[in-house]
């Protein structure tokens, strides 16, 4: 009796998939397919409209474009696999901007102790942010929002509104911002320091048991407390590395923009939280990785340079990231309903 | 060393394929335990015996007190006075996480299976392995091969043919199969006792039958498991021992042979009292 349903089974098993079917096994499986798809096709049709898209030199201008953003989206994308938001991530990196340059320029702080303090000070964010969610039980998306206005006006309080160019900032504030060489491209310091964050959270997120806490969490929390998952502790290390990570995209954006001001990033927010669904990461949590994120974060800057390029008005590349924002979502539906 | 007298067992006759289990001092103890809420009584001086290689069903009416005598069989409540005894031993669970330390494990009702991860990742969850070396205490970095293969013989050590492939996504498994990843997970670390919650209220017959089989083994392979289910005749179907709450107390213990199903209802509502 077992082994005629098991044989149907098998029989079931061994069935000859169409390819839109054999398509989605694939994409569930491996979910950062899908962006790398559109990354190619964005890169193909951008490159078509202006052959000097593809050049290194504008490739490079998209890499040191993009790099704050993915360098934010890292923090989004393990906050959003816990099925939370952030959206105090630009606020809690301007806060740090501004602390880090202006210690280091109007106080004489060392330019290594003004970093640390500035990072410090995003992890402490990142930290309130994890204890509100935790400790007293609010929705991220609330706690978040909150603290937003807080660390926005906080920033806007200290620097009194005024911005600090790099000539007065030490070297190794600005050091992120310094390029070099690679064959034909021209890589920041900046841009380095982001991909070995992904591969360093990359890793953690893959190959230890916190990153597999952090899908369970996502997914089921109450099973996974069930389980024996230190629930509140995961998410409690989550929003704090997220912070960590913040820290460090100020660092960047002071080096690529060349100076610290409350409004240097007016987009971050929303443009984490795009590449991170565009990459494939599910906002109901549990599902999705980090590769994805970098990919989205290079779709988003592909847009952006390519539309520029192509001589289209900037008003439709917030047209074009809101069409891709549906399509990534309902492909994402689209994927967790596969058959094995 | 204890000197707890062993409760009555209420089997008429021990079939002699039976009696090394009952010969043997029970694995799990308790003796006059109480607990309220309030002024609400839980439990009203409850005893019972669990011996390894049986299945000993828990059944009783809503508010009888079937589980809040497992809740403080395995930690998640501390009864106000008597004692629980594993393996002889006086024990007292402060968590439910002491009691899972101590070999007592509980599948809940919802499982808590993670649908996003495999099935090798679920049966580790919580107790990851790492890498030998550098490797895993530096980089803790996971054993993911070794965990996938240990989980493999775990499950087949355990008898549980439904889940074949332990790199498949839970979520692609029918509710038999999650239950089956759920069980092998309780049952597989060395865990001397297994409580399973209405583990086939959820599911249909076929698979309410390989959950039942599942069972059979893993009391044959010497495991002590507490069954609470609504089920009657699931209970006994699989059941050595059918322990009945009623209001806060234990109104007898039957075993599918001395009563039927009926009698059985009829001593849980109240209609019939057995002699003590």
């Amino acid at each position: 009796m077992l082994s005629s349903t098991s044989a149907a089974a098998a029989e079931f098993a061994r069935r000859r998939q169409s390819p839109v079917q054999r398509i989605q096994n694939q994409l569930h499986g491996h979910p950062w397919l899908s962006p790398l798809f559109l990354l190619v096709i964005t890169f193909v049709i951008f490159s078509i409209l202006n052959p000097r898209f593809a050049s290194p030199n504008a490739q490079s201008l998209l890499l040191q474009q993009v790099a704050v953003v993915a360098c934010l989206a890292i923090g989004q994308t393990l906050i959003i696999l816990t099925a939370g938001i952030d959206l105090s991530v630009g606020a809690i990196t301007i806060l740090a901007m501004m602390i880090m340059a202006s210690l280091a320029a109007n106080n004489g702080v060392p330019g290594w102790l003004a970093i640390l303090i500035g990072i410090g000070l995003a992890v402490a964010g990142g930290f309130l942010n994890g204890f509100l969610v935790t400790r007293v039980g609010l929705p991220p998306f609330i706690v978040t929002l909150g603290t937003l206005s807080i660390f926005t006006a906080v920033a806007l309080l200290y620097s009194g509104g005024s911005s600090i160019q790099n000539n007065r900032l030490p070297a190794i504030i600005n050091w992120t911002g310094e390029t070099f060489k690679i064959g034909k491209f021209n890589i920041t310091v900046g841009v380095i320091m982001v991909l070995l964050l992904y591969c360093i959270v990359g890793f953690a997120l893959t190959q230890t048991a916190w990153g597999r806490h952090i899908f369970a969490v996502g997914d089921d929390i109450e099973s996974a407390r069930l389980s024996g998952v230190a629930s509140k502790r995961i998410l409690l290390s989550v929003y704090t590395v997220a912070g960590l990570i913040y820290g460090f995209a100020a660092w960047i954006q002071i080096g690529r923009a060349g100076s610290a001001t409350a409004n240097g990033i007016p987009d971050a927010n929303l443009d984490s939280i795009t590449a991170v669904v565009i990459g494939g990461t599910s906002l109901f949590g549990g599902r999705g990785g980090l590769i994805g994120s970098l990919l989205g974060a290079l779709i988003v800057g592909s847009f952006t340079l390519g539309l520029s390029l192509a001589g289209v008005d900037q008003q439709w590349r917030l047209f074009a990231i809101g069409v891709l924002v549906i399509v990534a979502v309902s492909v994402d539906q689209w994927i967790r309903k596969v058959k094995a | 060393m204890s000197t707890m007298e062993k409760l009555p067992l209420a089997i008429d006759h021990i079939p002699d394929s039976k009696h090394a289990v009952y010969d043997a001092e029970p694995i799990l103890s308790a003796r006059d335990l109480v607990i309220t809420f309030g002024r609400v009584i839980g439990l009203d001086g409850v005893n019972l015996d669990l011996y390894r290689g049986e299945v000993l069903a828990v059944i009783g009416d809503n508010g009888a007190g079937k589980s809040t005598l497992i809740k403080c069989l395995t930690g998640a409540y501390q009864q106000d006075s008597g004692e629980v005894y594993l393996d002889g031993q006086p024990v007292s669970f402060k968590r439910p996480q002491d009691a899972r330390e101590n070999g007592i494990e509980t599948v809940y009702q919802q499982l808590a299976v993670i649908p996003a991860l495999d099935i090798a990742s679920n049966l580790y969850l919580a107790r990851e392995e790492r890498r030998p070396g550098p490797l895993g205490s530096v980089l803790r970095m996971l054993d993911k091969k070794g965990m996938k293969q240990r989980a493999g013989d775990a499950v087949q050590k355990l008898g549980i043919q439904t889940i074949q492939n332990m790199g498949q996504a839970v979520e692609t498994l029918s509710g038999g199969q999650r239950q089956a990843v759920a069980v092998a997970r309780a049952a597989a670390f060395g865990s001397k006792v297994v409580v399973l919650d209405e583990p086939t209220a959820a599911l249909g017959v076929k698979e309410s039958g390989m959950v039942l089989d599942m069972v059979k083994q893993l009391r044959d392979s010497g495991l002590a498991i507490i069954l609470i289910s609504h089920n009657m005749p699931h209970v006994w179907e699989v059941a050595d021992r059918i322990h009945i709450q009623r209001l806060g107390g234990c109104a007898g213990v039957i075993t599918p042979q001395s009563h039927d199903m009926g009698e059985g209802v009829a001593v849980m509502t109240g209609a019939k009292t057995l002699p003590s």
